[in-house]
């Protein structure tokens, strides 16, 4: 018997670490510690209701524990076989509680592969990888196959790249390849910068032996002996997983010099970014890892011919890479037959913002955002209407209710006017103003462009300056056009894919979201009641009793009137906090 | 060159970093990523002793950390407070929790507090996105945090605040 702590960053947030301390404790007074294992493991995806326990094999799932349920667990559940009830997950529809994950709406519609071992196995110990197939996949690469066959596997499967771009994988490596001789390297790039995106976060975390695998059977396909992993400083846990994970893959003799007594040799550096969106485009990357600002270079050449120190590099996404072993041991052919025509396989979503299970999730690629949204995601809190979902970070779009049942794949995506990004879902409903996060991710970008190129560096700040004038109800309706054609300047000459795609959440806002941005211009008003300057607080004063405890919370002495009496807001003193809407327990006071 | 904010002695140190990364100026990311950890902060200083180690203009080195937003010139406070604004934060009201910080401390983003005890930053997604809003302090992590968390979370940390 197992019991599985999650301890991804998220859980890890609210002390797993010391949930699975109490349970080794609890296990050891009840003399169980040989038969019972207390496991941290990676993530289990369903961050939401962090921390999460799972025992297995029954496969209960327990939600939102406190070190203090620990004796509880083993008490009841392990001595007594006698589920804790009230910590099982809740069903949000009918308000029972659901006894194991298989019957979690969650779960039920989910198809693991890239996330196969995360919260299955403890990252840091190398057997339990190894017992789940882990390194076979890399074992029959270099035994059984030739570099060309192991190429032609991932071609035959689909792949595509799952940082954003979708580029075929097997091509990417067919291509560097086929670059002349000489050093060549493999580059893992965990340079996740979406904001709202974690999935290859949780696949170092809960995994990292995959990621060492892939990098060794590309290494192997490619004709490479260095692989550099290039990971966000701001990751403290992943990084410390993959560096245990290389020295224990090292002391095994499955990294190093001749790996299973083959010829071929492999070695994995570590280099860390620093903070900068840009830097998860290849050659700003490439750029990035030789020590340098991080600015994107002009393609061709592309990495394949000319990239880190001028050698042919392979640079794939983490996500990409955890598909890899998982293709060589169960057949392109497999892999080839999940997902739509040209999107194969499974991809990884991060569901965030307003929806009811936030976390991470992988689905067969083709399925649609409405069992996304709302069978696997629970739908939207607090009964909210859903507005639109943003896909792709800062570079994608946004995509609206006419979208719910459109299958989800790369050409999809870009057809409806968003993309596949590295995944990331956030969710909005109708308290949000999509000015205003057209506004949210161009100030973004505005940030973290890197300046090398005019229409991005200036073009975004001038987008970023119409947004700000239409949010504080000074934009006319030529601002609209200018935003308009802007946008499309800066998408057609900016240099690189990030610059390219940086006015994407503008142009899908401006097309789906158009009456809202004239509702801001031509009436000046906010529908969202988002906008500030836009609104106006006013008390009705038929609820008002006149129990003077918004004016005496006021920061702006903006409410005045007579105690017992109804009282009134002067709108040239308030300042929209809306401090007073919080404070009054009569509901008298509303925005317009 | 005048003011040296930090001691002789210890910039020694850098040199036994640079050291270690074998002197090669393709490693200054890593070697700025250790200074930091050491002294908090880059200096001109230390960026003109790494300059010099390797043997790139100093210039070179103040492009980098520049360039990047992990890098900081001026010192952190004892707690650095950093609300993150990933989008998921953001939908969820990351910015009311920043404005929250913002009127407390009475510093703005990018600033630390007269006495050396808080500095303020925003930060890209920390991946903690079921826990939004997120605020990191120092290594620990706040999830759920609403704009009335605040005063408590400094009380925690400083029990003269607010």
């Amino acid at each position: 018997m197992q019991i599985l702590v999650c301890s991804g960053t998220g859980c890890n947030a609210s002390s797993s670490r010391t949930i699975v301390e109490r349970l080794r404790e609890a296990l050891r007074a009840a003399g169980l510690e040989r038969d019972v294992e207390a496991i941290a493991t990676g993530c289990f995806g369903f961050c939401e209701k962090g921390p999460v326990v799972k025992i297995i094999p029954d496969n209960t799932f327990y939600v939102q524990v406190a070190p203090e349920d620990a004796a509880e667990i083993v008490a009841e559940h392990i001595v007594g076989s006698r589920r804790v009830e009230r910590l099982l997950y809740r069903d949000p529809k009918d308000g029972r509680r659901v006894s194991d994950s298989k019957h979690m709406d969650f779960y039920k519609k989910q198809l693991r592969v890239a996330l196969r071992n995360c919260g299955f196995i403890d990252p840091e110990n190398i057997d339990e990888y190894i017992a789940r197939d882990g390194y076979a996949a890399l074992a029959r690469c270099l035994t059984e196959r030739t570099p060309d066959d192991v190429i032609g596997e991932i071609e035959r499967s689909g792949l595509r790249g799952r940082g954003g771009g979708g580029f075929p994988t097997g091509l990417k490596w067919k291509l560097t390849s086929r670059s002349r001789a000489g050093r060549k390297y493999v580059v893992c790039n965990a340079d996740e910068g979406d904001p709202g995106a974690f999935m290859d976060r949780s696949i170092m975390e809960g995994d990292p032996h995959s990621i060492i695998e892939a990098m060794e059977i590309c290494g192997y396909g490619i004709g490479a002996d260095v692989g550099l992993v290039y990971i966000r400083a701001e990751y403290p846990l992943a990084v410390r997983r993959l560096r245990t994970a290389i020295a224990q893959a090292e002391a095994c003799g499955l990294l190093g010099e001749r790996v299973f007594g083959t010829e071929f040799s492999f070695r994995i550096e570590i280099r860390y970014g620093a903070g900068a969106f840009v830097c998860g485009e290849e050659t700003a990357l490439i750029r990035s890892m030789e020590g340098r600002r991080g600015e994107p270079t002009m393609k061709p050449p592309f990495p394949a011919e000319a990239g880190y120190l001028e050698c042919p590099t392979n640079v794939n996404n983490v996500e990409t890479l955890a598909s890899v072993p998982v293709i060589i041991t169960r057949g392109a052919e497999w892999f080839a037959s999940i997902g739509t025509e040209r999107s194969k396989g499974t991809k990884v979503f991060a569901l965030a913002g307003k929806i009811n299970n936030v976390g991470l999730i992988e689905v067969p690629m083709g399925t649609t955002l409405r069992e996304v949204i709302y069978e696997i995601g629970g739908g939207i809190k607090n009964g909210k209407r859903f507005k639109a979902v943003q896909t792709g970070g800062p570079s994608g779009g946004c995509l609206t209710e006419k979208h719910l049942d459109t299958p989800i794949d790369f050409d999809n995506l870009v057809a409806a006017g968003s993309m596949m990004g590295s995944g990331g879902m956030i969710v909005m409903d109708e308290d949000d103003c999509m000015v205003a996060v057209a506004k949210f991710y161009l100030d973004f970008i505005v940030e973290e462009s890197c300046g090398k190129c005019t229409p991005c560096r200036v073009g975004n700040k001038r987008l970023s300056e119409i947004l700000e004038k239409i949010t504080a109800g000074k934009a006319s309706m030529d601002d609209l056009e200018q935003l308009r054609i802007l946008s499309g300047v800066i998408k057609d000459t900016a240099l690189c894919g990030l610059g390219q795609t940086s006015p994407n959440p503008v142009i899908s806002t401006l097309e789906h979201f158009y009456d809202e941005y004239v509702a801001h211009v031509a009436d000046k008003c906010c529908p969202a009641k988002r906008c500030k300057p836009l609104l106006t607080y006013y008390i009705n004063p038929e609820i008002c009793v006149g129990c003077t405890v918004c004016s005496r919370n006021c920061p702006a002495d903006a409410v005045v009137g007579e105690r017992k009496k109804p009282h009134v807001i002067n709108p040239a003193l308030c300042v929209r906090c809306g401090t007073c809407i919080e404070k009054c327990r009569f509901k008298a006071i509303g925005v317009k | 060159m005048s003011g040296y904010k930090i001691a002789c002695d210890k910039l020694k140190e850098l040199d036994a970093i640079c050291e270690e990364f074998g002197d090669r100026p393709g490693e200054l990311i890593n070697i700025l990523h250790r200074a930091q950890d050491r002294f908090g902060y880059l200096p001109e200083e230390v960026q003109r002793v790494i300059a010099r180690r390797l043997g790139i203009p100093a210039a070179k080195v103040y492009g980098v950390v520049t360039f990047y937003s992990f890098f900081t010139m001026t010192p952190k406070g004892e707690h650095p407070v950093s609300v993150c604004m990933g989008t998921a934060c953001y939908v969820r009201g990351a910015e009311k929790v920043l404005d929250e910080f913002r009127r407390l401390l009475k510093i703005d983003v990018g600033q630390t507090t007269a006495d050396n005890k808080f500095s303020l930053s925003s930060l890209r997604c920390v991946g903690a996105c079921g826990l939004a809003p997120v605020v990191m302090i120092g290594k620990k992590v706040y999830g759920q945090v609403v704009p009335d968390d605040v005063e408590r979370i400094l009380r925690e940390l400083d029990g003269d605040r607010c």
